[in-house]
């Protein structure tokens, strides 16, 4: 019932010849989240640097707010602009695979990021992140970093299969490091949902060593509560998807936000750049590209800050 | 219909129907005493109450527009929208001005008189344009969740780090550990009790509500009276706002997601009509404050799967229903 405005946006390469260019087409869902900012940022940004680079190369961008409108926009593309390359990222697996497969039939040739389809060998690329290791490059920093009998909590995201995914991943992680789990519940991804959850556990637990908010819009809300108990010597907080405030904090050297873990929202520009290169270059691309998270630390922090994104 | 039921509810015999609301806060309150010896603790209880002050100043406004007979589903997304227009202007100005206290000044006035706008909007196309209210608040709940998601760019809007130390004491401080959001609360619901009770415009309300005709024979100037609920609930949402921002300092695409429902709820189990000609603001309060305590326990303890809190809610709202209706048509 909510839906967003529905931006469509066609990005053209500025000296493109008809005869010789090829056309990418790129559908992804409209920003109505910080992480789906970002991606948009990105794609948008990648299409950009692309369309300088490679005067060839055409680009439709769309972005969609369900998916009943990007099975349209899909079929637009394929009919309107004959693109010879796709690049999806599926705003629901159930109901895009059987438009995805005709395109895919029709000799286009189909980049999936992030979202599976639910029956394989469709697409030509996979690009997506690896929520396993989300969830276990967390884990291990907790098992690494905090003694025997440390207490935590855990908040999750919205029950999905992406949240359940990444909770087994820090399960397994901190598996026999001795570490009790006091609580785990979902915060929903969402700052005040947060916020009000971790000043309950706060009022719950007389001691917490560390939080795990598994995504850094609910790290936001967590933090406010912590620091209005006037606790937050006592803990840290380790969120993840590479917020840039929270980037900020540990290239600061934050003690209560030491680390980070990566879901990267750029992973459409990884997406882009490959199917441009194989469709420039003839360099072989197909197969599956899984991009692990990455521990954010004050060493390296620099590399994770984007000052434009809106992330 | 609704005039018997008025009849029935002002009859002084009824009382097991008003206190109804209270029996299930009472009920709620002995559980987490059970449960968890934090619950009373005076942290706990003035969190639950900070959180709830939101929601339950939105419904204070929301009880007098379902009295006469109307409905708002805009409010949740226009908090948001509002939340974010504040942090985008008064970001501005911090560039231009250089921050300071003006700068609250001039951002806390503009989320209410943007919530007082909007509210004037929902409610002149409402009285004027004959729009039914359900459809119209629902267009405007689209509008206003898109426009603050185009602000935000799809991301979330942040107060500078100055304004929000700055603005930060508006919610966490107050006066002897009572903080801001819960004295405004407690007295715009002092207030609104009696507008309700002891005013012509809270009796004309509930004329309205109960028989728009009789009311319109009656020279109650209807449409003005109605046109004057949905301001007034949309500067209750700017009041909202401005002890809302101050906590997480910021508005996002998700801000204020489902407040519209909650607050419709908290009405209703506070003993308000769902189809007008009876409100009462101090049933509504007890309303908000039984639907925090349910997210509340359900935190403080392990009891039942996190993935079935909505059940517990659902329930919980039903009953408190039930309670009331039992009891008012038994007599």
């Amino acid at each position: 019932m909510r839906k967003t405005l529905i931006a469509t946006t066609a990005l053209l390469g500025l000296t493109a010849v008809p005869a010789l260019s090829e056309t990418i087409g790129i559908s992804i869902p409209a920003a109505t989240h910080g992480w789906a900012g970002a991606l948009n940022f990105h794609a948008e940004r990648t299409v950009e640097r692309l369309s300088e680079a490679n005067p060839d190369l055409e680009f439709v961008l769309t972005t969609t707010s369900d998916p009943g409108q990007q099975v349209s926009d899909l079929e637009d593309m394929v009919a309107t602009r004959g693109i010879d390359a796709l690049v999806v990222l599926p705003f629901e697996s159930e109901p895009l695979t059987g438009p995805i497969q005709r395109i895919a039939d029709s000799g286009v040739w189909v980049t999936v990021v992030d979202r599976g389809l639910t029956q394989e060998g469709i697409e030509n690329l996979y690009v997506a992140g690896d929520n396993d290791s989300f969830g276990r490059t967390a884990g291990q920093y907790f098992a690494d970093t905090l003694d025997e009998g440390a207490k935590v909590v855990v908040m999750r995201g919205i029950a999905s299969t992406v949240d359940n995914e990444r909770v087994a991943g820090f399960e397994s992680a901190i598996e026999g490091a001795g570490i009790e789990v006091l609580a785990m519940d979902h915060g929903n991804w969402n700052r005040d949902t947060a916020f009000n959850l971790m000043q309950d556990w706060l009022s719950r637990f007389p001691e917490i060593d560390a939080v795990w908010a598994a995504d850094d819009d609910m790290a936001v809300g967590a933090l406010a509560a912590i620091d209005q108990a006037g606790r937050t010597d006592e803990m840290f907080v380790v969120g993840g998807a590479g917020m840039k405030e929270m980037v900020d904090r540990i290239r600061n050297d934050d003690p209560t936000v030491p680390v980070n873990v990566t879901y990267p929202p750029a992973m459409i520009s990884t997406a882009i750049e490959m199917t441009a290169l194989g469709l420039t270059s003839g360099a072989p691309m197909s197969g599956e590209f899984i991009i692990a998270s990455e521990l954010i630390t004050p060493e390296n922090a620099d590399n994770f800050y984007f000052e434009d994104s809106p992330y | 219909m609704s005039t018997a039921t008025l009849q029935q509810t002002r009859r002084p015999k009824i009382n097991l129907a008003v206190i109804a609301p209270i029996v299930a806060l009472v009920v709620l309150v002995l559980i987490g005493i059970a449960m968890n010896p934090n619950f009373l603790s005076f942290a706990n209880i003035t969190n639950v109450l900070a959180r709830s002050a939101f929601i339950g100043i939105i419904a204070i406004g929301m009880t007098f527009v379902i009295t006469a007979g109307g409905l708002d589903l805009s409010v949740g997304s226009m908090a948001a929208f509002v939340a974010g227009l504040m942090i985008l202007v008064m970001n501005l100005l911090t560039e231009n001005m250089g921050g300071g206290l003006p700068v609250i000044l001039i951002g806390v006035a503009l989320a209410l008189f943007a919530g007082l706008a909007a509210g004037f909007i929902n409610g002149i196309l409402i009285t004027r344009a004959g729009i039914e209210a359900f459809i119209l608040t629902l267009g405007t709940m689209g509008i206003y969740r898109s426009l603050v998601t185009w602000l935000a760019d799809g991301g979330t809007l942040s107060l500078g780090y100055e304004m929000r130390e700055l603005y930060r004491p508006v919610y966490y401080g107050g006066i002897m550990g009572i903080s801001w959001p819960i004295i405004v609360f407690a007295a715009l619901a002092i207030l609104g009790e009696i507008v309700m009770r002891h005013t012509a415009f809270g009796r004309h309300c509930a004329a309205i509500g109960s028989n728009e005709k009789v009311a319109r024979y009656s020279s109650v100037a209807v449409l003005r009276v109605r046109l004057m609920t949905y301001v007034m609930l949309g500067l209750l949402v700017g009041i909202a706002v401005v002890m809302y921002v101050p906590r997480l300092g910021s508005a996002s695409a998700t801000t204020g997601l489902l407040w519209e429902l909650e607050a419709i709820a908290a009405v209703i189990i506070g003993g308000t009509l769902l189809k007008g000609g009876f409100g009462r603001v101090w049933g509504t309060v007890v309303g908000v404050l039984i639907l925090s305590l349910i997210g509340n326990l359900l935190n403080l303890t392990d009891f039942v799967s996190p993935y079935l809190n909505g059940a517990i809610q659902g329930v919980v709202i039903i009953l408190a229903v039930v309670l009331q209706r039992n009891t008012g048509t038994a007599r």
